[in-house]
């Protein structure tokens, strides 16, 4: 999902650029204003996490890998403006390694860090209100959401190639192909994150930031069963 | 409390870097999905080369490091630490911030 420089032309990748800019401009605002101690090496954390994650490529159909994105896995963590920014983090961090484009820096922003943490964290939030107030049902919001920003950055991409692509390829094939095949690595994207939200909210849920409201079953029961005996 | 969050993180921070060192190279080497679309509908070749294609991590690798997965496996552990060094820094200089401002200290 990194676009490499040249995909996408000059003028295209500049206004990304600046709508990147303009977002992780608020993000910058929101996170130094909720930003707590403990959550310092928290965020520092979940950046190194997406980024070890991001190595892990993994195989879908057809001769094609995929690999997490963790947009929402960030933003589910840490917040969407933290989270945003992490993302921001591993992209600016994976220019060492020669992976995506300088030039295309303010789109692969754009689609995996704002559309990815906001976007995804919307949809999260939306899906909270319709599914239990347990952990699962928190788990199966966080993965559901991180499935589809996966989609919706490969739709992202098609706008973008439509705006300003190189090589003429048609628009529709382009855009059919980008949805279909992160259609399905938006599985490998959902059950990622769904685990690893699913871990840390059995290990320390007072660290999860999407976890405001989570009534923790077990915990729960087990006030209910010690409280009477006590007082 | 405050202790028990590093607890966590240098527990996480193990992980990433066991994923990242120990894991990565037995990652598949399939193009991901953008650039298999690429080649399929034949506009891979626009691709530019990169700034630092001749960059001692290039393409996830360390340069001098002949066998391929040691190669691998040790990037990942300078990205993991360089990505929590960024971002320790950057998230505390955010923090930081906010104290400078004496009435949007919380207690």
């Amino acid at each position: 999902m990194h676009i490499p420089d040249g995909f996408i032309n000059a003028g295209t990748s500049l206004g990304a650029a600046a709508v990147a800019a303009a977002g992780l401009g608020v993000a910058v605002r929101k996170t130094s204003a909720y930003l707590e101690d403990r959550q310092v090496p928290l965020a520092g954390l979940v950046a190194a996490f997406v980024f070890a994650v991001q190595m892990l490529n993994f195989p879908v159909a057809g001769g094609t890998s995929g690999h997490l994105l963790g947009g929402v896995l960030a933003a589910v963590l840490v917040g969407p403006w933290a989270g945003a920014i992490c993302v921001a983090v591993v992209l600016l961090v994976q220019a060492l390694f020669a992976d995506g484009g300088i030039t295309a820096l303010g789109l692969n922003v754009l689609n995996m860090a704002i559309i990815g943490s906001f976007g995804g964290y919307l949809l999260f939030a939306l899906l909270r209100r319709i599914l239990p107030r347990t952990s699962g049902g928190l788990t199966v919001a966080a993965g559901v959401a991180a499935g589809l920003s996966v989609v919706a950055a490969a739709a992202a991409f098609a706008i973008e190639y439509a705006i300003g692509g190189a090589g003429g390829a048609p628009i529709g094939t382009v855009a059919a192909a980008m949805v279909g095949v992160h259609t399905l690595i938006g599985i490998g994207e959902a059950l990622i994150t769904g685990a690893t939200v699913g871990m840390v909210l059995k290990v320390r849920p007072d660290l999860v930031y999407g976890a405001h409201g989570l009534v923790p079953e077990p915990l729960l029961s087990r006030q209910l069963q010690t409280k009477p005996a006590g007082s | 409390m405050k202790s028990s969050v590093k607890l966590f993180v240098l527990g996480g921070l193990l992980v990433a870097i066991a994923l990242a060192l120990l894991v990565s190279p037995f990652a598949s080497g399939n193009p991901d999905g953008l650039n298999k679309v690429a080649i399929d509908q034949g506009f891979d070749d626009t691709a530019e080369q990169h700034a630092l294609e001749d960059g001692p991590l290039a393409g996830y690798g360390v340069r001098g490091i002949d066998n391929q997965r040691a190669s691998k496996g040790l990037s990942g552990l300078i990205g993991v630490v360089a990505t929590f060094g960024v971002g320790f820094l950057l998230f505390g200089a955010l923090r930081a911030s906010r104290s400078r401002r004496p009435t949007a200290d919380r207690t």
